[in-house]
């Protein structure tokens, strides 16, 4: 006779709202192991995604997550020179903030290298890759930007071809595509006036210096647009990635291109490395700490539940050792309700959490091995926290009945 | 007469039994020197004023506390002797004595029928053996339509009577009662009495019942009076 379940089903009502409130307790578990999980995969995600050999920033910078890089358009052509390389492509990513019909939008603009680079590699669901030079944009999902959207970023405005799924930034921004000459666009925008107001302090200087009196040219050209000034340069990047040979130590290419003065390089697991240890690392262990408190609290109130439990039913168990109950009986009351409880209260947080996650507003990936981690956990603190209650149980004396 | 039985076949046999609480000067002799014994098929009634050491004697007989001195065997084999026990008590319990108190303690989340089973499991018995054991018991006993029913729809009768079905249930040489009718009117306190008899006479278990009733006393084969934890002369 299993005397754990017919405890449960006289007490049902009380059972059922132990188990719902433990499971919500244990989604809580569940979920922060899930945004810790979901914390390193954005941060990590465009990195493992580009999967280039080498990334190629300013000197002495750990950009372009970590800090901002700013490197000279041509670097991705002097890189693309190193013997060993197969290919080199500039990278611009910076966060913006704009309004779209009246919200604000957080966007983390992502630069292709077009024509190159077409957006294939990103995970599209829905749409196509960039079809042309300009004006066209792959949006993440997230944004909610239909295809076909325009949106007006800078001067510019840009039609939404594609959708990408779960392409966040380390911050967990959602991600945008565009060429990047247009990434540039976006990010170095500034307003007509300002434009106008640069160029006449651009020609008021050059009224001034020697090389504006004897070279009349300059002057006329300080006025035009600053990519027509070859003295002024073209607009920068953040990086530029690399990818080598096949055959080729990735190393070997790294160590002639640390040699340059002016640019740092980082290896694909260096990237990677200052990714984690650098944006997210204090995110995570504060997670991880949060995450350990809610195991202890989670074993804290289950130990109390069930040692409420068994509480109530001490008299019971006072009877059953004067009626002869082995002690196995009595332990088994406790550890199976015990065991029962921490099984549905998972299950609970399981379905409760599968409908809850995608609603969080920053990715929460629960994998199959947090799941069975979690589950070994459950169970022991079920067997942990019933120690107090089987403890107490076996030191009821069976004339406690005659009490 | 005496506290012993005159019948040869006894189901127990208790000698200078006594049972101290505390020490110094907050020691209380609870049970001094008692001897007692009960055959087969026999109810005895245990009668005295409250405190006279009553229940606790019937703790020391049922394996529950043990005495500092004195020595017990029931059917046949000594369980207690020389200041410690000779069996499992617990073990013990199980198999050879049933008890019965002023409240019917049954599991309130089992149904009548399962706490007579469960008494047997416990027992080792099989499922199946158990609840045919149950189902007759109840009928025996007059609560068998109430079977399925949880103690706290059954009314004091009916739950007392479940009990003793449960003291039953391993067909035990000897019952143990203490006060079971206390909380009975005295129709039903009545009933309860002469179904103890019934079980005595029918089973062949010796029976001691614990009571302040004086009403039914005529259904015992002999009563004991304790006083101040002697075990006195039995009246007539």
């Amino acid at each position: 006779m299993n005397l754990a379940g017919r405890d449960i089903r006289h007490n049902f009502g009380r059972f059922v709202l132990t188990t719902i409130g433990l499971g919500l307790l244990l989604m809580l578990v569940m979920g922060m192991g899930g945004i810790y999980r979901g914390l390193v995969q954005d941060a990590t995600l465009l990195v493992d995604r580009i999967d280039a050999d080498l990334w190629v920033v300013q000197k002495d910078t750990r950009g372009p997550f970590a800090e901002i890089s700013r490197l000279p358009s041509n670097m991705e052509d002097r890189v693309r020179a190193v013997p060993g390389v197969a290919s080199s492509h500039g990278f611009v990513s910076h966060t913006i903030q704009r309004e779209h019909n009246g919200l604000p939008m957080r966007i983390t603009v992502q630069g292709l290298s077009w024509p190159e680079d077409r957006g294939g590699w990103l995970p599209i669901v829905a749409g196509r890759p960039l079809g042309q030079s300009h004006y066209e944009m792959i949006a993440d999902e997230s944004l909610k930007l239909p295809i076909g959207e325009k949106v007006k970023l800078g001067k510019d405005t840009y039609t939404v071809v594609g959708h990408t799924r779960a392409m966040t930034s380390p911050a967990g921004d959602s991600m945008a595509f565009f060429t990047l000459h247009d990434a540039q666009a976006i990010q170095f925008d500034t307003s007509g006036e300002a434009t106008r107001l640069e160029r006449s302090a651009r020609y008021a200087r050059a009224e001034h210096i020697d090389l504006g009196r004897t070279q009349p040219q300059t002057i006329e050209r300080s006025r035009g647009p600053a990519s027509e000034i070859p003295a002024l340069g073209p607009a920068v990047i953040s990086a530029v990635v690399v990818k080598v040979q096949p055959g080729i130590d990735p190393a070997h290419v790294q160590s002639v291109i640390a040699k340059w003065p002016d640019v740092t390089v980082y290896s694909f697991e260096g990237q990677r490395e200052l990714l984690l240890g650098g944006i997210v690392d204090r995110s995570r262990r504060q997670l991880g700490l949060f995450r350990i408190l809610l195991i202890i609290v989670s074993a804290i109130i289950m130990a109390l539940i069930l040692y409420t439990l068994t509480l109530d039913k001490l008299h019971d168990v006072a009877m059953l050792k004067l009626m002869g109950a082995r002690n196995s009986v009595i332990l088994g009351l406790i550890l199976q309700q015990a065991l029962l409880l921490g099984v549905l209260a998972y299950g609970v947080a399981y379905i409760i959490g599968q409908w809850a996650f995608p609603l969080f507003p920053r990715r929460v990936i629960v994998t199959p091995e947090d799941l069975w981690a979690l589950a070994g956990i459950v169970a022991g603190i079920s067997v942990l926290a019933s120690v107090l209650g089987i403890a107490k149980a076996l030191s009821v004396e069976p004339n406690e009945v005659l009490a | 007469m005496s506290t012993t039985s005159h019948d040869r076949d006894a189901v127990l046999e208790a000698t200078g039994l006594t049972k101290i609480y505390g020490s110094g000067h907050t020691e209380v002799v609870a049970v001094r020197d008692a001897t007692l014994s009960v055959a087969r098929g026999e109810i005895v009634a245990l009668l005295g004023p409250s405190g006279a050491g009553k229940s606790t004697l019937l703790t020391l007989i049922g394996l529950i506390v043990p005495p500092n001195t004195g020595r017990i065997a029931i059917g046949g084999s000594v369980v207690f002797d020389d200041h410690r026990m000779r069996v499992n008590a617990r073990r013990f319990r199980r198999q050879h004595l049933g008890f019965v108190f002023q409240k019917a303690n049954l599991i309130p989340f089992l149904t009548a029928s399962e706490n007579v089973r469960l008494a047997m499991e416990i027992n080792d018995h099989p499922s199946r053996a158990a609840k045919q054991r149950a189902s007759e018991l109840l009928d025996y006993l007059g609560v068998g339509e109430r079977a399925d029913h949880l103690p706290s729809k059954l009314s004091g009768g009916e739950q007392q009577r479940v009990a003793v079905a449960r003291a039953l249930a391993n067909r035990p040489s000897l019952i143990l009662a203490d006060e079971p009718t206390a909380a009975l009117d005295s129709v039903r306190g009545r009933q309860v009495m002469e179904l103890f008899a019934k079980v005595a006479h029918e089973q062949n278990a010796g029976v001691i019942v614990v009571t302040h009733d004086h009403r039914a006393l005529d259904v015992f084969d002999r009563t004991l009076e304790m006083e101040d934890g002697h075990l006195g002369r039995p009246t007539d």
